[in-house]
């Protein structure tokens, strides 16, 4: 690293993180999102978790594009990037790989992230640099006005859809899957304590971490997620993945899912047909098993797979980008522009 | 032995053609390497097809390169070659025009067989009918001799005949009494791994040069005596290696680390190759999935305290649009390199152009005014490259530096620079909390401060939504708006202070003035040089900064009657020159792929004075 960075690196390093609180990490700007959008909560529970990663706030940078979610870094004591629609997952890309040393934020949306930006975010996601990106899945466009999205369900009446939508939705877990991401989760905006745990754990792992999170937009899209989100039904159309767990739901816990053959199905705990040891074991490691769960997700038949799909160990880009200059100097030297220019044929004119 | 005598010559242009396959960039940059350590001026110009492999033999893909060199000073590659080198039927068809009458042809025989000759379209053999009557057609069956001089080897033909441009680089290495040393040296490096290759090629080589010494075809051989260049150690640099070099000079004098975001694309890949190798310096290159991905990864990496750059042509300018336009709004340092290539759209991929100018100065959404710098060499990419750097760096603004496929491929000997009487670049990030404010600007430059992730205090956020004034807060307020507008402009303006005043070449008063930029620049110092011998009243200002332009240039164009802008454009330059200064320039507009010649300028010249 040149003298000048390795200066602020230094002195940024010696201040360490103090015991911040959530509040440490709220600007001084005014929140203006729509009264209950699911983005208030998504706000609240990444303050919450940033003092638990003892991370100074000066290390912090949150990038977003343009959409609803992409207001998000205005509201973050931290460092902020507010770019251009769809583009925060290419400049998080020059921000991690110029500068390894900083904790990196991509909020982003349905929108933003799948439609105008869909082409950076696979290729972050192949590549594996260490940036933490935060899909808010609204399943509408929220900041225009109410057009249908590319995670809207098909047929879906909008302002520019009035006799249905025709494209078939994108499940986001399957296509960050299908781009070999090593870290993909889905949360929910109503359910804090999951939010916070999937935060943390995106946070922790090394490479691209993919957090989907289903976002109410109470405008445009009112109660698209209720179904997963609400207390009365949730508990039926919900199963949680843990790592070594059986994939057990429902509001008396006594439905699972089974594995036939390679189709995942839902069997019956109560009548003794099944037990629990019939239940598929999640095993977030795995990843044949991550894209069977993920493909769950639009299967009327089968509850709505949530937690972390997968996460698993490979190098991160920038980290083998730092090791190719590190092997150049060992091999060539530190660059010399002078001996640089000098260098091949030469010759001396008198 | 054959007597042969030898003849000197001041200057002399040889072109190389052949199929796209049988290596004649290669050959004719080997000629260039050897030929400039021998201390002649230069200058090149390849021309090579947009496909990779074209169909042997067709004239689609015939590929060319063009040296002129001499004990003289070259400005050009020359109008018309001398000699031309044809390595089948094709290669002659297509290159034909370009001869001088009474020039030589050194024809391989084996390339004018009946499926070449109708591959090119010829009815009957040229090198058998007196269609080439006015040239000295020298025949030489170079497979034949090639497959002679490796018969003993047990190659593969494919192998053979691979090794053929070397007997026809012998050749011309004989005839114009270069050594075959540099490029025995070259081979040994090359192929180092493969032994065969290295032999072949090696023995080619010597063969190609003893034919010329032994047999009786060649009476003459030729003297180049080296050219008065300026004194000091040279070398030979293409514009694109100069472009990435210039670049890496300017971030190590400003102590920044270089990161590159680019999507290959020609003629601009070569500054991403270059850039990539030099790993041990810290540079950074980022091969992007596409254009807007190369310019936003750079934009990211300034934003965090590197020098970001992105390099590409015309088509990838287009993409990198609204990318500008943010980092206007942002006010981050970022150099955008665009190799110019003919368009609109794929256009010409591998043909010179310079239409991107108007895209450079006003394309983009809003009011969003950028400095645009350009080249006007191949070595002076260098310098355009670094000055695109201090700009950006010390106005915390995105720079456009303009070359074009002519000065990217093109190179020519280059005196090098002493690194230390570069010019100063030396940014600062803020760090004092207590004086900052994203968008408080320095009082003389205007730049806002660069306050990278890092430091603490400073945590803030930037955007593509309009600022407020100092604070850098998201405003709308009609007067902000207008107000910030108007700095960004100001701030951009004011760079004029900071650059050289115009030189003119020539008399700074009279009566015709030849305004150019980019790589116009040889073919426009040859004519008007020419002009001035011949007692004219002619001159010539070659603009490096075209926003802002120098505070003179509209002082300059008043002392002159007559303003001629030659532009390899449909005018874009005269456009500006005329709205900005209100002068009665006109424009010489050659569109074809291709440079000028110098001819073609001189003509112009000539009957503009000739009217007046």
């Amino acid at each position: 690293m040149s003298q000048l960075v390795d200066q602020i690196i230094t002195s940024g390093a010696s201040t360490p993180a103090p015991k911040y609180t959530a509040k440490d990490f709220q600007s001084d700007q005014d929140v203006r999102w729509c009264p209950g959008c699911g983005d208030y909560s998504i706000l609240a529970q990444a303050q919450r978790i940033m003092p638990d990663l003892g991370i100074p706030r000066h290390r912090i940078v949150f990038i977003s594009g343009i959409g609803c979610s992409s207001r998000f870094p205005y509201y973050m004591e931290t460092y902020g990037f507010h770019s251009i629609h769809g583009r925060a997952t290419a400049i998080a890309s020059g921000v991690k790989l110029a500068r390894p040393d900083l904790s990196v934020w991509v909020v982003t949306g349905d929108g933003d992230g799948m439609s105008i930006g869909g082409n950076h975010l696979i290729h972050l996601l192949r590549r594996n640099i260490d940036v933490n990106v935060l899909l808010f899945n609204n399943q509408i466009y929220g900041l225009t006005k109410g057009q249908y999205s590319p995670t809207s369900e098909l047929g879906k009446v909008t302002k520019s859809t009035p006799y249905g939508s025709l494209d078939y939705p994108f499940n986001p877990a399957s296509l960050a899957l299908g781009a070999s991401a090593t870290f993909v989760a889905r949360t929910l905006d109503r359910d804090p304590k999951h939010l916070q745990a999937m935060l943390k754990r995106a946070a922790e792992h090394k490479g691209t971490s993919f957090v989907e999170v289903y976002q109410n937009c109470s405008v445009f899209n009112d109660g698209a997620f209720f179904a997963f989100t609400e207390k009365e039904t949730r508990d039926d159309n919900v199963v949680y993945l843990e790592h070594g767990k059986p994939l057990v739901f429902g509001k008396q816990r006594d439905k699972g899912i089974r594995l036939n053959g390679f189709t995942p199905e839902v069997v019956s705990l109560a009548d003794g047909k099944y037990s629990v040891n019939d239940l598929l074991v999640h095993n977030e490691q795995d990843t044949t098993l991550s894209f069977i769960l993920a493909d769950m997700t639009y299967k009327p038949s089968l509850p709505r797979p949530v937690g972390i799909f997968l996460s698993i160990a490979r190098p991160s880009y920038e980290s083998e980008m730092q090791r190719q200059i590190e092997f150049a100097r060992e091999k060539r030297g530190a660059g010399d522009i002078a001996k640089l220019l000098a260098s091949g044929e030469t010759w001396i004119i008198q | 032995m054959a007597s042969k005598s030898t003849q000197n010559l001041d200057e002399v242009t040889i072109r190389f053609a052949g199929d796209s396959g049988d290596g004649m960039q290669l050959t004719g940059t080997q000629f260039t390497n050897t030929t400039a350590i021998l201390g002649n001026d230069l200058s090149t110009l390849p021309d090579y097809p947009a496909e990779i492999r074209a169909p042997q033999g067709t004239l689609f893909g015939v590929s060319g390169f063009q040296i002129h060199f001499g004990s003289t000073e070259i400005n050009t590659p020359g109008d018309s070659c001398d000699v031309l080198v044809a390595m089948n039927a094709a290669a002659l068809k297509v290159n034909l025009t370009s001869l001088v009458d009474g020039g030589a042809i050194i024809a391989n025989t084996e390339g004018f067989n009946d499926k070449n000759l109708k591959l090119a379209g010829y009815e009957s053999n040229p090198l058998r009918d007196d269609s080439l009557e006015k040239y000295q057609v020298y025949e030489v069956d170079i497979t034949k001799l090639t497959e002679l001089a490796l018969q003993d080897l047990n190659l593969s033909s494919k192998l053979v005949d691979r090794s053929k441009n070397f007997f026809a680089l012998g050749m011309m290495y004989w005839m114009y009494n270069r050594p075959l040393e540099p490029t025995l040296q070259w081979i040994n490096e090359k192929f180092a791994k493969k032994p065969e290759i290295r032999e072949a090629n090696s023995r080619v080589l010597k063969a190609g040069w003893n034919f010329g010494e032994t047999t009786e075809i060649f009476k003459v051989r030729y003297e180049v005596a080296p050219a008065k260049l300026k004194p000091g150690r040279y070398r030979n640099i293409t514009g694109n290696q100069a472009t990435a070099w210039g670049l890496m000079a300017a971030a190590s004098k400003a102590r920044l680390d270089l990161f590159l975001g680019s999507y290959p694309i020609t003629p601009a890949s070569d500054i991403l190759h270059e850039l990539s190798i030099h790993k041990n310096f810290g540079v950074k290159t980022f091969q992007a999935e596409d254009e807007i991905a190369g310019i936003t990864s750079a934009i990211g990496a300034s934003f965090a305290g590197a020098l970001g750059a992105t390099t590409t042509s015309g088509p990838g300018l287009a993409l990198k649009t609204e990318a500008l336009g943010l980092a206007v709004m942002v006010e981050l340092p970022l150099v955008v390199v665009n190799v110019q290539r003919g368009g609109p759209s794929t256009g010409l991929p591998t043909k010179t152009e310079q239409a991107d100018l108007l895209q450079a100065l006003y394309g983009r959404n809003g009011e969003a005014p950028i400095p645009v710098v350009a080249a006007c060499t191949p070595s002076d990419c260098f310098n355009a490259a670094f000055e695109a750097s201090r700009i950006a760096i010390k106005y915390m603004t995105p720079v456009i530096c303009l070359t074009d496929g002519y000065l990217g491929n093109g190179s020519e000997p280059w005196l090098i620079p002493d690194v230390n009487a570069l010019p100063d670049i030396s940014p600062t990030f803020h760090t004092n909390p207590d004086t900052f404010m994203p968008y408080l600007r320095d009082e003389a430059t205007l730049a806002r401060p660069w306050a990278i992730p890092g430091t603490p205090g400073l945590e803030h956020r930037i955007g593509g939504i309009e600022k407020q004034h100092q604070t850098g807060n998201v405003n709308y307020e009609p007067a902000n708006h207008e107000l910030m507008i108007k700095l960004r402009a100001e701030k951009v303006e004011r760079i004029a202070n900071d650059i050289p005043a115009a030189e003119v070449d020539g008399d700074p008063k009279g009566t015709l003035l030849v305004v150019g930029w980019g790589s116009t620049y040889g073919a426009i110092r040859s004519a008007v040089l020419k002009h001035r011998a011949a007692g004219h009243s002619v001159s010539h200002l070659h603009l490096r900064h075209l926003n802002p332009m120098p505070k003179n240039v509209g002082e300059i164009l008043s002392q002159f009657k007559l303003v001629l802008v030659p532009e390899i454009n449909n005018g874009q330059l005269v456009k500006v020159l005329r709205s900005r200064y209100l002068v009665p320039a006109v424009g010489l507009n050659k569109i074809q792929g291709l440079p000028f010649k110098a001819v073609e300028i001189e003509r112009k010249i000539e009957e503009m004075l000739r009217s007046y």
